[in-house]
């Protein structure tokens, strides 16, 4: 596939903070591409950068084989954007705010359509209504419909789940896997919740204090065969010990009141589920755990594994 | 281009905010005539205090357009704070809302969209002097019928025939509005550096304060400054109502004592306007959004 963004050695200088420093990506048309780093890591930065709210200090972004610095209007034209909030205008109403941005996006939208993008985020009802009285997922549902209306080939999500309720959350992950796999959309997602990004994003880039730490494909970037699975079962001192005794006594690293830590290659957890059985260890519960989470933390905190280890 | 103009003009007049100043000029507006028709007599006697033993004046004094010449005297030092009001937030309250961003991710060059900006605020501020016009001009033409103008200047006497009059009036309306709008550029400009436009609107009216002290301050230093400064001349409306005399010191009908200097105090006006918003186009092309 095509790389839809290429990222050059781009920097942002803010006065005597290096917010990014000399970072290099691209992005694959029709992947959803999370963006990891911790606060502060410059991902907001990187994404004002790409949405062209914010000047690089130096450095090369080009889009759609377009360059940014040359073809904005022309490239932010195949963009829609949520940056941080959703923030519209809290005197108009939803149907008022999603014209307006419609037609600064270029498009002269009917009546019809409009309401069936409000329809699609669950706001066709809510469409008269000042958007001052709406919650902080409607507002964000409004903001998608806001950056979907033009009909974009790119879109850009800068921590979409802030300040939502488990359910907008949800809400959000499956519109991005809609959007992905239904629309064929290109999605940029950040986030500094891992577990988030760990669900939908099929291509991953981790920044840390504005560089780059990893990129790749979701399933590239951690090793399977160090894959950490927490067994829990009714006794798990007597399997702990029985394990110790066994087969598997090489993958135990230890037992905590979270249950039995195990770490394996990611192909012979079906086996160890099997010889459990076998064991006739009566098994209550059996979960990899957030490898992304590990690896994140692994890759930005260098001495957070030898603490767990410890 | 004409959408965002379109939008704009639109956001302006969809805002609570907006209609703020068209309520305070009517209230001023309201309690003056109030006043002035309850009690106008002893306002002209006071008036004419000083005078009344060396000129007999028969007519109607407290005519519509005697008192529209009250009203602008009092109220055209306070617009300058209702035009802020909108003019600094433009900008920095699309800042505040959060809206600035999501307007810029949308494929709209930035100067197009401050020019836009700029050109609603302008709308505003005619919009405003013309709620002015029919409020202090027409509506009081119609309380306080019309007559002759009489204009008591510091050394000396103006009288001006009603058939006079009306015109000198739209001049001056229209000078306002220039001097109006460079407050607006002001504004405007200032509403740029802030994410909030409570410091904007202040900043504004500090200046328009301050260089209004420094333009009426009698010291020569000042006196090298005054001829540039946009507040020196944000008042040459009055020479509107300054009118000629022949060598018998008669007045001239149709004509105005210092045309040059409302062209010269225009041109330094217009020239502010340019400046203030060139530097605000250049500002805005390197502005990094962050809010």
């Amino acid at each position: 596939m095509a790389a839809l963004i290429t990222v050059r050695s781009l920097t942002k200088q803010f006065s005597n903070i290096r917010a990014v420093d000399a970072l290099s990506f691209s992005v694959t048309a029709g992947s959803v591409y999370g963006f990891l780093g911790q606060n502060g890591a410059g991902k907001s930065t990187t994404i004002r950068m790409l949405a062209g709210l914010i000047m690089p200090t130096s450095g090369e972004i080009e889009m759609f084989g377009l360059s940014l610095a040359k073809h904005k209007k022309e490239i932010l034209q195949r963009i829609g954007a949520v940056i941080e909030k959703p923030d519209v205008y809290p005197y108009l109403s939803a149907y008022s705010n999603l014209q307006l941005f419609a037609r600064l996006s270029g498009c002269q939208p009917k009546r019809s359509y409009l309401m069936e993008q409000l329809e699609q985020v669950g706001l066709a009802h809510r469409a008269k209504d000042a958007v001052s009285g709406f919650s902080q997922g409607m507002k964000q549902r409004l903001g998608i419909a806001i950056a979907l209306v033009h009909q974009p080939e790119l879109i850009i999500l800068d921590e979409p789940t802030n300040g939502l309720d488990p359910q907008g959350i949800a809400d959000i992950r499956h519109l991005i896997v809609y959007l992905s796999r239904e629309m064929k959309k290109t999605v940029i997602v950040s986030s500094h919740l891992l577990n988030e990004i760990e669900q939908v994003a099929t291509e991953l880039l981790i920044i840390h204090k504005g560089k780059k730490i990893k990129e790749g494909k979701a399933t590239e970037l951690f090793d399977p065969a160090k894959t950490t699975i927490v067994l829990n079962t009714l006794q798990n001192e007597d399997a702990f010990a029985q394990l110790q005794t066994s087969n598997w006594a090489a993958c135990l690293q230890q037992l905590t009141p979270e249950g039995i830590h195990l770490q394996m290659h990611r192909n012979r957890i079906p086996e160890f589920h099997q010889s459990l059985a076998h064991l006739q260890i009566p098994v209550v519960a059996l979960q990899p755990r957030h490898s992304l989470e590990d690896y994140f933390l692994q890759v930005t905190t260098p001495g957070y594994v030898d603490t767990l280890s410890n | 281009m004409w959408t965002l103009f379109q939008i704009e003009v639109y956001k302006i007049f969809r805002r609570p905010r907006t209609y703020i100043a068209f309520a305070a000029i009517t209230g001023l507006i309201g309690i003056i005539q109030f006043g002035l028709k309850l009690d106008g007599d002893q306002y002209v006697t006071f008036m004419m205090r000083d005078i009344t033993s060396s000129i007999s004046i028969e007519g109607n004094i407290l005519n519509g357009y005697q008192v529209c010449y009250i009203v602008l005297q009092v109220l055209l030092v306070h617009v300058p704070l209702l035009i802020a009001l909108v003019a600094a937030d433009m900008v920095s309250g699309e800042a505040n809302i959060g809206t600035l961003r999501l307007l810029l991710t949308k494929p709209i060059s930035r100067d197009a969209f401050l020019f836009a900006k700029f050109l609603a605020t302008l709308v505003y501020t005619i919009a405003l002097l013309i709620w002015l016009a029919i409020l202090a001009l027409f509506l009081n033409m119609l309380i306080f019928g019309t007559d002759d103008l009489f204009l008591l200047k510091s050394s000396y006497v103006v009288l001006l025939r009603e058939q006079d009059i009306f015109w000198r009036y739209c001049g001056a309306f229209a000078f306002a509005a220039l001097a109006m709008s460079t407050v607006a550029a002001l504004g405007f400009l200032l509403s740029l550096f802030a994410n909030n436009s409570i410091g904007p609107i202040v900043a504004t009216m500090s200046i328009i304060v301050f260089l209004t002290i420094l333009s009426t301050l009698n010291i020569p230093l000042f006196g090298y400054i005054k001829p540039y400064l946009f507040t020196t001349h944000m008042i040459g409306w009055k020479e509107f109502f300054d009118i000629k005399v022949n060598d018998a010191n008669e007045a001239i009908s149709g004509t105005i004592q210092n045309p040059d200097r409302i062209i010269h105090s225009a041109i330094i006006l217009f020239i502010h306007i340019i400046l203030f918003l060139s530097i605000s186009i250049w500002v805005f092309r390197k502005k990094d959004i962050l809010s």
